[in-house]
């Protein structure tokens, strides 16, 4: 086990590596003087310049340069925002949790949904139930969703009125952050009306958010139990007696399980793609709405820096997901 | 789906084997999807090499008299305009016609970008192990540790926005994809007797890689592809949605859908009918990337 938990992680060090490369070499990349882009438009005095390239380390060379960069990583020194002036970690922190919020609704959607329409697909294979799922399903795998998030608010929001447009929460709540997650913290704080108006605030971006996953997880599911429902011990288990449900819930369901978990730990990159997207449209504080806004501003410490964490992030998830694999399937961990 | 053996005449099997292309067209042609997948795609195809001529108005043509006017069913509607006129009073519909032209233009070059790159460096990677194959295994597994718009966004970051730009950056995102398939299609292969043969008669490298091996490698390739077609049509129209692909007047969808974000509440056109023709298009490549794959995947045979 200890030699399997070492060989995924030894194989993350050359991607991470790969990533610091990629993002030193973006600001380096982008046309114009760095210490310009990071003044921004305003004059500098030719002294402070010097001051700042002999700080930067920028009349190194390069490779010394990019040692200096990985040292500062290390240090937990991710850049300045140039508008801002913050650094670029503690606004990446503060915004986080938005994030995380929002992907984790929107995944538990797409598993309360997706698991069991896969299911009953795969029990009833070719029934209307199964085509329309499938149907729904490719459709939804298909979907633009900044196109769909902006059809539910026209729907929703605009037509019926039945959920807020954007934001977190109603402007007349005030929650004190202690997770960051505003519906657990108005929970926790027993603010039952910030509570429902954090509620309706997620439901319509968690709900654009998972229909990828959503997509995703009712597909794998019904083919990984097709496969296994043709199993001799399904069979077997048939032939004992077993009551219909107990074959599909339990033997079935078990060991049809593992290569979906594999696929929704996958999604957690595509849902940060998904995220940028959906946070750009309902004006959701989080990480996504947070970078594209700083490309907009040109303020490219912050994408720099940004671009990294929520990319370390995936790849940390990633590894998780993979390590759990190894856990619950001892085939992968002793094979190869 | 491949189904039972019985869909195909009796005598093909104790006949001389059909032409592959043959068998192919016999497999493909049993999946509905794939084949309305297809009638799509060639009328989309058509859409965009005709737009000048099936576009009834220029598509940044504006009508100053005719501003946010509904599509022909709704009151207000003219014939003049079918689908309706946007905020500045240009035609939705021909906007949508050359905005096919945009968008297959852009699945076209990305995926013969990506291709092209991808190939050679999983070529290159299957036929050199050690080093290089590490080098650019590795690297091609940073690209792929991104999630895919944040990798296009670095991309837009450094180029800065503009369509050319956005499709460079989508081919980066597809890249990886096409080198890892190559690659592992090529180490299948390399084991394998003609491979062998080929070597023996003294055919040199470049011959192996590109006219032994590659056209065997092929089948996953096309499969790929196709569904790349979707993912490259998709994200390009994200990135100008976000402001970072095509820039307005261009008629890409996704900058259309942008441009008309204000006006979602009075005028749902603007928004529903280009977010509906990028759905349609991607909609048919992967229906179609489905039935090549169940096609082609020996596996699923029989």
């Amino acid at each position: 086990m200890l030699r399997f938990l070492l060989t995924r992680l030894t194989l993350i060090v050359p991607t991470f590596l790969g990533v610091t490369l990629l993002t030193f070499a973006m600001i380096r990349l982008i046309p114009g003087d760095p210490i310009l882009l990071i003044f921004g438009e305003r004059n500098v005095e030719e002294s402070v310049y010097n001051q700042m390239k002999a700080d930067l380390g920028l009349d190194k060379p390069i490779l010394v340069q990019y040692a200096y960069y990985l040292g500062d990583l290390a240090h937990g020194k991710f850049g300045t925002s140039i508008i801002t002036r913050t650094p670029v970690l503690s606004e990446f922190l503060s915004l986080f949790p938005a994030t995380v919020e929002l992907s984790l609704t929107a995944i538990t959607l797409a598993v309360l949904i997706g698991l069991p329409a896969g299911i009953i697909a795969a029990v009833r294979r070719n029934s209307v139930f199964d085509h329309t799922v499938m149907g729904a399903s490719l459709t939804g795998y298909s979907m633009p969703i900044f196109w769909w998030g902006l059809l539910l608010i026209l729907l929703f929001s605009v037509t019926l009125g039945w959920t807020p447009v954007s934001g977190r929460m109603a402007v007349k709540y005030f929650v004190e952050p202690v997770t960051g997650f505003v519906l657990l913290d108005a929970a926790m704080a027993g603010e039952w009306g910030a509570f429902r108006s954090a509620l309706q605030h997620l439901i319509l971006p968690a709900a654009a958010l998972g229909t990828i996953p959503l997509a995703v997880i009712a597909r794998m599911t019904r083919s990984s139990m097709l496969e296994v429902l043709n199993e001799d011990y399904i069979r077997t288990a048939r032939a004992k007696g077993l009551p219909p449900w107990r074959v599909v819930g339990l033997h079935a369901l078990r060991n049809a399980l593992i290569p979906v978990i594999t696929v929704i730990g996958l999604q957690v990159g595509a849902l940060l793609s998904g995220a940028i997207l959906t946070e750009t449209i309902f004006s959701w504080p989080g990480i996504g709405k947070w970078l594209i806004e700083s490309i907009r501003r040109r303020d490219y410490p912050v994408v720099q820096g940004g671009v990294l964490l929520a990319a370390s992030i995936v790849m940390l998830v990633n590894l998780t997901v993979d390590v759990m694999y190894g856990l619950i399937n001892p085939r992968i961990r002793k094979g190869r | 789906m491949a189904t039972d053996a019985g869909a195909i005449p009796a005598a093909a099997h104790s006949a001389a084997p059909p032409h592959p292309l043959v068998e192919f067209w016999r497999y493909f042609r049993q999946n509905k999807g794939a084949l309305a997948g297809l009638g799509v795609i060639i009328f989309l195809g058509l859409v965009a090499i005709f737009a000048d001529v099936l576009a009834p108005h220029p598509p940044a043509e504006q009508f100053r008299d005719a501003l946010l006017r509904p599509p022909v069913w709704q009151d207000g509607g003219t014939w003049r305009f079918v689908l309706g006129t946007d905020d500045i009073g240009r035609d939705i519909l021909s906007r949508l016609t050359h905005g096919a032209r945009v968008s297959m233009a852009v699945g076209v070059f990305v995926i013969a970008l990506g291709l092209l790159v991808g190939v050679v460096l999983g070529l290159t990677a299957g036929f050199f192990s050690g080093p290089v194959d590490i080098a650019i295994m590795r690297a091609m597994d940073t690209l792929l540790a991104m999630p895919a718009l944040l990798l296009a966004i670095v991309v837009v970051a450094i180029l800065g926005p503009g369509l050319f730009n956005a499709m460079l950056a989508v081919s980066v995102v597809v890249l990886p994809g096409f080198a890892r398939l190559t690659r592992a299609a090529v180490l299948t292969e390399l084991s394998k007797d003609y491979v062998t043969a080929a070597r023996m008669t003294g055919a040199r490298l470049p011959r192996l890689m590109f006219i032994t091996v590659l056209p065997n490698c092929l089948a996953p390739l096309i499969v790929q592809a196709t569904l790349g077609f979707s993912t490259a049509i998709l994200d390009t129209a994200a990135l100008g949605f976000l402001g970072l692909g095509a820039q307005p007047p261009t008629p890409e969808w996704g900058t259309m859908l942008s441009d008309a974000l204000q006006f979602i509440q009075r005028a749902w056109w603007v928004v529903t009918l280009p977010g509906a023709a990028i759905l349609l298009t991607v909609l048919a490549f992967n229906l179609m990337g489905d039935g090549l794959r169940d096609a082609l995947d020996p596996k699923l045979k029989r």
